[in-house]
């Protein structure tokens, strides 16, 4: 998941990088009024947190692992601004001192994990948790935003690299959204049953209501809500017209076709013919995969929610 | 402390003695250079070699570390050979990745993190990104070898038990872990007051 240099080019790097200032200055505004002093030192104990539980791995089949990517449980423990700034930190030093991720490519990652992962995979987790209510809500809304967290980041990374000509969409969206997938699957799983575990002994520390980072103002609510749309609408909404055809029609119509120069990425699609129903394929079983996950979440969050925390509430 | 992150950014040496300041703009000039034009390849490698050699790293732990990250950019690169002219872009991807991580890692051991911090202090990122920065550093080795503590305690107490149970106690550690990274920064912050900060 994390892009590492040389993959990106110019524009999506400096357009990633702003994005990802904006989101990360809007946190630091918000953290700065609302956090307590008494919990600015939890914030660099929650970053390290992250980064140690990462490096436990959980067994898959085969003798593969797979660890906790944690932007959505570290929202969920800690509310979306204190997320953004921790997943901020965890990437400067993954970047910085074991060269994971690129250093050009901090913003892309940071957008990509850290704002549409944290503060995205948040709102997921509100509105589930709001619709449900409850402690059952909190499991169900964590489990559904960890997988859309998961599968979100791999879909603008996928739409990142496209746009940058580093590979054709039609390759880069089904291999990263197919994996991602599944990823996002041990994701939800990893992420319900720490906050089960913490449910248990301390169900004090997860109260949706009041996170710890203060809640959001509706100007926070609609400054975020604007920068991952913006993200959306450069990195995806250029490939996610599944039939190149009518892309070309609105933009004739609308008279920026030399738009379609953005990359070579859109040129390869029409080459491609071969491929080209891929990513059209792997839209239509994201959307199921998405309804199951949801149907899964909810029966999750039936069996697996502590009984003292449902009576609790 | 059992491991350390960059065991080797404190030794003595031309390239480590440079300000950090300069060794984080120039490494950033290379970055730039290297993903804008093919060209920069050869001044860049040259210059990177000169580095590496000047700054008595083990040539043999940058190339470990290397191998170690290179299947992450491969992974990603081969994804581009499935386009017109993709073998091209693969070499190209592949030589500028590998400058790139050469470029980082160089920087990450030759430059001990707290002086970046003190770099970054100056070029005025916020305050609270710093701090959570220099106590996540600090804080990473306590809270791993805690956690790798809880995993050991667990494993000597339990005998096989299936996936599930796996799952489920590496989960009760994980979460068990976050409750004492809380009450530790609790502590931390008690400390912090107790030696003068507002």
């Amino acid at each position: 998941m994390h892009i590492p240099d040389g993959f990106l080019d110019g524009k999506t790097m400096v357009a990633t990088a702003a994005l990802s200032v904006g989101g990360l200055s809007l946190a630091v505004r918000q953290l700065r009024r609302q956090l307590p002093r008494r919990r600015v030192p939890l914030m660099g104990l929650a970053a390290a947190f992250v980064f140690a539980a990462q490096m436990l791995n959980f067994p898959i089949a085969g003798g593969t692992s797979g660890h906790l990517l944690g932007s959505v449980l570290i929202a969920v423990l800690l509310g979306p601004g204190a997320a953004v700034l921790v997943l901020t930190a965890v990437l400067i030093v993954q970047c910085l001192v074991f060269a994971d991720g690129g250093l050009l490519a901090l913003g892309a990652n940071l957008f990509n994990m850290g704002i549409v992962g944290g503060v995205g995979g948040y709102a997921i987790y509100r509105g589930v948790q709001r619709l449900m209510g409850g402690a059952r809500g909190v499991i169900m809304g964590a489990a559904f935003a960890a997988w859309c967290s998961a599968t979100m980041a791999a879909i603008l990374a996928a739409g990142e690299l496209a746009i940058s000509g580093t590979a054709p969409w039609a390759i880069v969206f089904p291999a990263m959204v197919n994996v991602h997938l599944l990823i996002g699957l041990g994701e939800a799983a990893v992420t319900v049953l720490v906050i089960v575990a913490i449910q248990r002994t301390r169900p004090e520390l997860i109260d949706p209501s009041a996170p710890a980072s203060g809640p959001l103002s509706n100007r926070q609510i609609a400054g975020y809500g604007l920068l991952i749309s913006l993200g959306l609408a450069l990195f995806v909404s250029p490939f996610a017209c599944a039939w190149p055809d009518g892309l070309e029609k609105v933009a004739a119509a609308l008279g920026f076709s030399h738009r379609a120069a953005i990359g070579p990425a859109p040129m390869a699609n029409y080459r491609l013919l071969w491929i080209r129903s891929a990513p059209l394929g792997t839209a239509i079983a994201g959307a199921v995969g998405t309804l199951i996950v949801f149907i899964l979440a909810f029966v999750v969050a039936r069996v697996v929610t502590p009984k003292a925390a449902t009576e609790s509430r | 402390m059992t491991f350390s992150l960059d065991p080797h950014s404190r030794i003595d040496s031309p390239v480590h003695r440079l300000p950090a300041a300069a060794k984080l703009a120039a490494a950033l000039a290379i970055l730039v250079a290297t993903v804008s034009t093919p060209r920069a390849f050869v001044p860049v490698s040259c210059v990177l070699l000169a580095a590496a050699a000047l700054s008595r790293i083990p040539p043999l732990f940058l190339l470990k570390r290397l191998v170690l990250l290179e299947p992450l950019a491969l992974g990603v690169a081969i994804l581009a050979i499935f386009q017109p002219g993709g073998w091209r872009i693969f070499a190209l991807i592949v030589i500028r990745a590998t400058l790139c991580l050469l470029t980082v890692i160089l920087l990450s051991n030759t430059t001990p993190f707290a002086e970046l911090l003190r770099v970054f202090r100056r070029v005025h990122v916020p305050a609270l990104l710093v701090t959570t920065l220099a106590l996540m550093y600090r804080y990473l080795f306590v809270l791993i070898e805690e956690s790798e503590r809880m995993r050991r305690a667990r494993a000597c107490r339990t005998y096989g038990g299936g996936r599930r149970s796996t799952w489920k106690s590496l989960a009760s550690v994980v979460g068990r872990l976050f409750v004492r990274s809380t009450e530790r920064a609790e502590r931390i912050h008690a400390a912090m007051c107790a030696r003068g900060w507002k």
